[in-house]
């Protein structure tokens, strides 16, 4: 990446983005199709899904290939840099939403349906039996939602899993360290321990995840507790799904020799992502499951 | 794949593929800026469908509703597909052109910001002929009304997570290349204002497309999903989609303006002959507006319900906007002031869109005082107001700098007698066509319905006139722009005699590749400096 090259890279002619567009459309119309009960539904999906995927791994294939051959400057270099922060601006403000949502309810919706403030006249009218509570195990309307049998502690698996997750960021910069400081084994352990730590984290939330349905009645359809507990958890592991295979594709460059000590973008825009879903988890495990 | 490694290569496939292919941040902004015309002419069909209905009361044509799928899908249309795209267009074109950069930062992932689009408003328009029909409750899609959508729903969700992404990767990209991509001398307060409000913009689309993503996604598993969020049977609450939704929705009014802003920052010292006054608290005033945007949003909501607290706070926020663009007013007028002006079309439409702008802030003002809004809200009021501000602000804004730049872009001067009467026509129809909204909103008529009491009849005649006529009109600017595309006379560099900045360094039509050294600022350039 630190190459001599003069002028920023410029390419031309790239067939991937709307190959890209094919997939992304592909795979929406799919979904949706699945959504309404229109046939080819999944079909179209898992084509979509195909294209994607076939478009991912050419694209990233050819920027390693240009980065590997030279064609890239340091302004490149930063570009590259300042895209990645903006993406996990954009990242942040999209759990912002989520978030806004579980203390919109926690801190205004559910008091005002027990009765709070100006909520009294809708409580008395609507649901006059409802005691607003934190987490939701009672529902305004038992009717219509089946709320769960009890809340998820925060002890055992989610404490396990936050400890897990920050070790995990200690290990990636080990390994940051040992590419700066060209010990290439510290670096390629160091990457091997982020990934398999990342991997118990999904496997471990898996596991929660089948109790929470199995045992507390505690999903998505069980209230707003459970909505907010299903939507952040679940696009957190998400995301951490994809921060892995980002470490898992440096793992492999690594063992390749691709990064020197001042050109590897991709470990810390990696490296980045991983701290991002490492905070959002703190987060997580402060609002969702402790407090 | 044919990704050349050499800079200098410029083979284009033939006939269209070069368009499908293409990387190169001139052919992207064409597609974006003719895309946007089209979307504009569809969401113009579609309100034309609108003011024929309203032409007088009692159902004529269309029935209850397909007349609410119109709005919803004119609104759409028109944010997403015309207004939003050709701004982005226009940076496209032009941000590397003014900060000497050899493109965009990210050349490939600006074609697949602008090649998501077609796919996505394939996307939403085919829900017209679905089951159902198009989405109809409104483009806020509030729930609960929402949720009840036909098969279209799923769709309307996701054409407008496709919207975003393309929304999302246009804006990062744009950011990166103000940020990185300057020519060297040109520090951030020697930025042309153009780039300056493009920059604020894309910090605000960063910003607030996720969230919309996010809130359109909570009511995609509302329904689908057994969630409830927006449902207060299971602890939800659907007034939470308001705030969610606003949280976005007014940073994308922003968006939609403050790139206006800064064409007109661009030509009236142009035409005026005198540098921009105070460009420091252009600047500045551009930020305030940015920052602020975030704290104002409940003001799309006031009769909602919210506590006391919150309607003051969202009164009091609100009408403080007005300062930092007054202070954008003012240094526009100040500008002209004692100016050598003269009067070609773009300048045209940068007065205008002072004047006219200023009336949809006056109006904004009026419905930020909350009482006052209790009365006006969701009346045709309301429609005045963010036409004024989104047609004879953002889109006149549009028409400015597409006059002011397609010499550079075509090498062809428009044809300015042509160009006058475009203008001078979508004056006199805009204002017939939203200004007696005025009177109907304050008289009581609300919006979103096809039916009226009689007594509104006189002024929904008028406005339907002001509505056919201001539609025709468009079709003189489409003979204008492909007539300055095929012929006429051929313009010079530096098209405009008042004009700074380095797109005016570069021959015209700008070569297909500009700038691949960084080029030395131009005087005028050196002399722009914030104080």
């Amino acid at each position: 990446m630190s190459s001599a090259t003069e002028r920023y890279y410029l390419p031309h002619n790239s067939y991937w983005p709307i190959l890209g567009s094919i997939g992304l459309c592909a795979l929406f119309v799919g979904f949706a199709r699945l959504l309404t009960g229109a046939n080819i539904g999944s079909t179209l999906m898992i084509f979509g899904g195909l294209i994607m995927v076939l478009m991912l791994v050419g694209w990233f294939g050819t920027v390693i290939r240009e980065s590997q051959s030279g064609s890239y400057n340091q302004q490149v270099g930063r570009s590259y840099r300042w895209g990645m922060c903006w993406f996990i601006f954009s990242e942040v403000m999209f759990f912002g939403a989520f978030f806004a949502a579980l203390f919109y309810a926690r801190v205004l919706s559910v008091p005002w349906l027990g009765g709070e403030d100006s909520g009294i006249s809708t409580h008395l009218y609507l649901w006059p039996d409802f005691i607003a509570a934190w987490p939701l195990l009672q529902l305004p309307d038992p009717s219509q939602f089946s709320a769960a049998k009890a809340p998820m502690e925060a002890a055992g698996i989610p404490a396990l899993n936050t400890l897990i997750l920050l070790s995990s960021a200690a290990t990636v910069t080990w390994a940051h360290w040992g590419l700066k400081a060209e010990r290439r084994r510290q670096l390629i352990v160091g990457l091997i321990l982020t990934v398999s730590l990342g991997l118990l984290f999904l496997t471990l939330q898996a596991y929660e995840y089948r109790h929470a349905f199995t045992e507390l009645n505690l999903g998505i359809g069980s209230g707003i507790y459970g909505t907010t507990f299903i939507m952040l958890t679940g696009f957190h592991g998400l995301h951490v799904t994809v921060g892995a295979i980002m470490l898992m594709v440096v793992l492999g460059r690594s063992l390749a020799g691709h990064f020197t000590p001042l050109g590897h973008f991709a470990f810390e825009a990696s490296a980045w992502y991983w701290h991002f879903v490492d905070v959002v988890w703190l987060l997580l495990f402060t609002f969702v499951y402790w407090l | 794949m044919t990704e050349s490694v050499h800079a200098h290569a410029d083979e284009k496939p033939p006939g269209l593929w070069r368009w499908v292919v293409t990387t190169n941040h001139k052919d992207i902004g064409t597609l974006y800026l003719l895309f946007a015309l089209l979307m504009f002419f569809i969401g113009g069909s579609m309100s034309m469908v609108i003011r024929t209905e309203l032409f007088q009361p009692g159902l004529q044509f269309t029935d209850p509703l397909f007349f609410n799928q119109m709005t919803t899908m004119h609104a759409l249309v028109m944010i997403f597909g015309a207004v939003m795209p050709a701004f982005v267009g226009l940076a496209n074109w032009q941000i590397p052109l003014m900060i000497g950069a050899p493109d965009m930062a990210f050349p490939r992932m600006n074609n697949w910001s602008f090649w998501i689009l077609p796919f996505a408003f394939s996307m939403l328009l085919s829900t017209l002929f679905m089951p159902g029909g198009a989405p109809a409750g409104g483009w806020t899609m509030y729930p609960p009304l929402v949720l009840m959508t036909g098969d279209a729903f799923p769709y309307l969700i996701f054409s407008i997570h496709l919207m975003g992404l393309s929304s999302l990767m246009g804006a990062i990209n744009i950011i990166v290349t103000i940020l990185n991509m300057r020519t060297p001398e040109m520090n951030l307060m020697k930025m042309p204002l153009f780039v300056w409000t493009w920059l604020v913009t894309a910090f605000l689309l960063i910003a607030a497309m996720p969230v919309l993503a996010g809130v359109v996604t909570m009511l995609l598993t509302d329904r689908y999903f057994g969630s409830s969020f927006f449902n207060a049977a299971g602890g939800g609450d659907p007034v939470m989609f308001q705030h969610i939704f606003w949280f976005f929705g007014h940073p994308e009014v922003y968006i939609m303006i403050l790139p206006a802003f800064g064409v007109v920052s661009t030509i009236i010292p142009t035409f005026a002959r005198k540098p921009l006054f105070g460009y420091a608290s252009m600047v500045y005033a551009t930020a305030s507006i940015a920052f602020l945007s975030f704290i104002v949003w409940a003001h799309h909501m006031f009769t909602v319900g919210m506590p006391l607290a919150a309607e003051l706070f969202f009164m009091y926020s609100t009408m403080l906007i007005a300062v930092p663009t007054g202070v954008k007013i003012f240094n526009w007028v100040s500008t002209m002031w004692r100016g050598s002006m003269t009067f070609e079309t773009p300048m045209l439409w940068a007065i205008s869109f002072v004047v006219l702008f200023t009336i949809g802030g006056f109006s904004g003002l009026m419905l930020a005082i909350t009482p006052a809004d209790f009365q006006y809200q969701d009346t045709y009021f309301v429609v005045a107001h963010f036409h004024y501000v989104l047609v004879t602000g953002s889109v006149f804004g549009i028409f400015g700098a597409v006059y002011y730049w397609l010499p550079k872009w075509t090498g062809n001067m428009y044809n300015e007698r042509l160009g006058k009467i475009h203008f001078w026509c979508s004056i006199v129809f805009s204002n017939l066509l939203y200004f007696p909204q005025h009177f109907l909103g304050l008289a009581g008529m609300p919006r979103r319905v096809p039916d009226y009491a009689i007594q509104f009849t006189d002024w929904n005649q008028v406005s339907s006139i002001g509505g056919i006529g201001f539609g025709l009109t468009q079709l003189i600017f489409v003979y204008i722009v492909f007539q300055a595309i095929r012929s006429g006379s051929k313009a010079p560099a530096r098209v405009w005699d008042g004009a700074i900045g380095l797109e005016w360094s570069v021959p015209s039509p700008a070569p297909y590749h500009t700038f691949q050294e960084p080029p030395k600022l131009t005087e005028g350039e050196l002399q722009r400096e914030g104080i």
